[in-house]
């Protein structure tokens, strides 16, 4: 029986060691430099970030095309948001309310502007083709014309519009909806960055006609508006490849080659919820938090203490032992920590010490009634376990409901809290228990006041 | 031993009192929405220098379609700013007019001439919530309170299924969820008035705090019935002595439990944040109310019922 005894001490002292070195391993690194060294993972709110939800415009997709439609737009978000370098962007497709969404999340981002300017940017690819030289020479006829005039005066002359138009070249149908991939490459003449089109079998098709109907002529590449360069056709190219060779560097290219692989949009999509955090926030809210925390703990310690005494202290030990392990479950799963989760877990905190308040007032009314120390300890564990049980159940199961919920902030509260309360009951029953049955048959046992 | 049901009438007066209050307050007052479940913009700004006044921020929003705009002065230097959901364009847009700001000095000729200059400012915060996501969570949380309320009846009769007499189970089941309400209603209330005066409002997180009081609530109940029910099974006493015997027996750790609790909660509430406020005052809220009628509401509801019956 001792020795049983003994032995969960050593598994306490243990599993306390194990756990209070994951959850503060400053020390510990020290010693042994290998020890694993988890960071907390935090959620946006604490290290700033913004949260964003899409409305898809579906009306223009056959129903049966929704999943591919909504996978196809989540990818094509995916990876424009990577090129953004963002650490671990979650990206989700939802359903609610009848609404097709995307649920996006970027932690650590702190211009929500430009994320969500990037989301929704389009790089435009299109081709042009030469105006005739007459067209030409008439609009920058028109051009000179207007120069120095004021609006007013710009809009007496005749076909004023002209001006505005592009002198040398004009689109044709061929676009990026066509290209099935672009890639990176480099010229082995010159070794300058290129990049690779490949059409589909339209675009091929397209681009064959024009390449024929143009060849001396300048087939222009413009991505956004902007003519990105002018190569000279110099014969019909059939099998659907392109090259772009332009004033660019490889990085350029890159991101060029990226862009206009991620393409546009299959569907539309309208923000409809956006929630950002800026770092100073996050790191203000994560202080506060904290400091509520550590000073939750040392008044239930202190009040513990002096109501309980000597069993107090042993809740007290049992209680950092299960802020321990907490944090160390936090680190491990890993659990991502939002104000919300730290909030759960500080009421947890003082949750926690519902067992061992329970097991206490029971084992002291026991005492009352001379029964001998361990009797009184036995019956106070016993009698004390319904009461915890079905408190425990209740808070666990409106937290399983709560869950259900399913909005990011009491999501997060209802997961720790149960967690709390899981290792809490274990905190009470295991760890108090075994450290209050260490004294029994100990001189400590006898100190009538250490226990009353 | 403390006769708790000897003054049933007073402890009952008090809830009644407390709760005809809280009804009055919702129904007159009624509770504030926040933009979580309305749907609406906040925005949070931090001013490096001096602040403007809520005059100047209105002055320079009146250009935008913003619906109702709330200013609303924080900490030192910060401001928050209410209004409908905007678009992210508008957003922008609306930080630029902010950061630009915009002074009347005497120039020559003792005309006014217009300088503009920018104030360094930071936006801390951001959110803007459609109306159809509002709406969602606003039916999400319906239903969740209306599971949480039920799963907490159906667990109490069938805790206290055993409990055939003096009272049914689902008697206690009953008395459990009156105390249940009692401890939800009061808190509300409180928000209805806080409200009215300093413009609290329903989020998220005083929802998620209420239904914790849910859980916390019959977590103390239980724990009185429990010592009923057991001291039901071998003493001999009136029923009414046994409930007295029973409170007096839980009542160090009702109290215990709830000022452990409340520690921490208040520990958050003075500390944690402007995100956890309101969060940590519902909960305390909820933990009073809870502690009161675990003690002078649930038990003396059994003895009112059982007294009832025997008549």
């Amino acid at each position: 029986m001792k020795n049983r005894l003994y032995l969960y001490f050593i598994l306490i002292l243990l599993l306390a060691f194990v756990a209070g070195n994951l959850a503060y391993p400053k020390y510990i690194k020290g010693v042994f430099g290998n020890f694993p060294d988890i960071p907390f993972k935090l959620g946006l709110d604490l290290q700033g970030g913004t949260h964003l939800i899409y409305k898809a415009d579906l009306s223009n997709v056959e129903k049966e095309n929704y999943s591919t439609a909504m996978e196809g737009l989540r990818d094509i978000i995916e990876r424009r948001i990577n090129m953004f370098g963002v650490a671990e962007p979650i990206v989700q497709t939802q359903q609610a309310q009848g609404q097709h969404r995307l649920v996006v999340e970027l932690a650590g981002v702190t211009d929500p502007g430009q994320a969500i300017e990037m989301i929704g940017q389009t790089p435009f690819l299109e081709f042009r083709t030469q105006k005739p030289e007459q067209e030409t020479q008439d609009i920058l006829a028109k051009r000179e014309e207007i120069q120095g005039k004021s609006q007013e005066e710009i809009e007496q002359i005749e076909n004023w519009e002209l001006a505005f138009e592009d002198p040398y070249f004009k689109p044709t149908e061929l676009t990026g909806k066509y290209l099935e991939k672009a890639e990176l490459a480099f010229d082995p003449n010159t070794s300058d960055p290129i990049i690779l089109l490949q059409f589909d079998k339209e675009g091929s098709a397209i681009f064959e006609r024009i390449t024929q109907e143009n060849t001396g002529k300048i087939l222009a590449i413009y991505i956004d508006g902007l003519r990105i360069s002018t190569p000279v056709v110099q014969e019909k190219i059939a099998g659907g490849q392109a090259r772009i060779t332009g004033d660019f560097n490889v990085e350029e290219a890159k991101d060029l080659a990226r862009n206009l692989n991620a393409g546009a949009l299959p569907v539309p999509i309208e923000l409809i919820s956006q929630q950002s955090v800026g770092p100073t926030l996050g790191a203000v809210s994560l202080a506060e938090s904290l400091k509520a925390g550590i000073v939750g703990f040392f008044l239930v310690i202190l009040f513990l203490i002096i109501f309980y005494r000597f069993p107090g202290f042993l809740a007290s030990l049992s209680l950092a032992v299960y802020i321990a392990v907490i944090l160390s479950l936090f680190k491990l799963i890993p659990v991502t920590l939002t104000l919300a989760g730290i909030g759960g877990f500080i009421l947890s905190i003082g949750m926690a010490v519902d067992a061992n308040i329970l097991i206490f007032s029971r084992f002291r009314e026991e005492l009352k009634q001379e029964k001998s120390f361990s009797v009184a300890l036995t019956e106070g564990f016993r009698r004390s376990w319904p009461s915890i049980r079905d408190g425990n159940i209740t808070t666990l199961i409106v937290a399983l409901i709560l869950f259900g919920l399913g909005t990011s902030f009491i999501k997060g509260f209802a997961f720790t809290l149960s967690i709390g309360i899981l290792i809490s009951m274990f905190s009470a029953i295991f760890i108090t228990r075994n450290l209050m049955n260490l004294c029994v048959g100990t001189k400590l046992e006898t100190i009538k006041w250490l226990w009353k | 031993m403390i006769k708790i049901t000897k003054h049933k009438k007073i402890w009952f007066g008090l809830s009644i009192v407390l709760m005809v209050l809280a009804v009055a307050f919702l129904f007159v007052f009624g509770l504030k929405p926040g933009i979580d479940f309305t749907g609406g913009s906040i925005m949070e700004l931090e001013y490096k220098e001096a602040r403007p006044s809520n005059q100047e921020i209105l002055e320079k929003l009146k250009d935008f379609d913003l619906g109702t705009i709330y200013v609303q002065p924080t900490g030192e230097k910060g401001m928050i700013i209410r209004m409908k959901d905007i678009s992210e364009q508008t957003h922008q847009e609306i930080l630029g007019v902010l950061s630009q700001e915009t002074q009347m000095i005497p120039g020559q000729e003792g005309e006014m001439e217009m300088q503009i200059n920018i104030t360094d400012l930071e936006e801390i915060r951001f959110e803007s919530i459609g109306p159809t996501i509002g709406r969602e969570l606003r039916d999400k949380t319906n239903i969740v309170a209306i599971a949480a309320l039920l799963s907490m009846i159906i667990y109490i009769a069938l805790a206290f299924r055993k409990i055939k007499r003096p009272l049914k189970s689902w008697q206690y089941g009953i008395a459990s969820v009156i105390a249940l309400f009692h401890d939800i209603l009061i808190p509300l209330g409180a928000f209805a008035v806080l409200g009215k005066l300093y413009n609290v409002e329903i989020t998220i997180p005083v929802i998620t705090a209420l239904l914790a009081v849910l859980g916390y609530s019959i977590n103390n109940t239980v724990v009185v019935f429990d010592r009923i029910r057991e001291n039901l099974l071998k003493r001999g006493e009136s029923f009414e002595d046994t409930v007295d015997i029973s409170i007096s027996q839980t009542l160090s750790r009702q109290i215990n439990t709830s000022l452990t609790t409340l520690f921490v909660a208040g520990a958050i509430f003075f500390l944690g944040g402007a995100t956890l406020h309101y969060f940590s005052l519902a909960l305390m809220l909820g933990i009073l109310a809870g502690t009161y009628s675990s003690i002078f509401l649930a038990g003396n509801l059994l003895v009112a019922w059982y007294s009832l019956k025997r008549k």
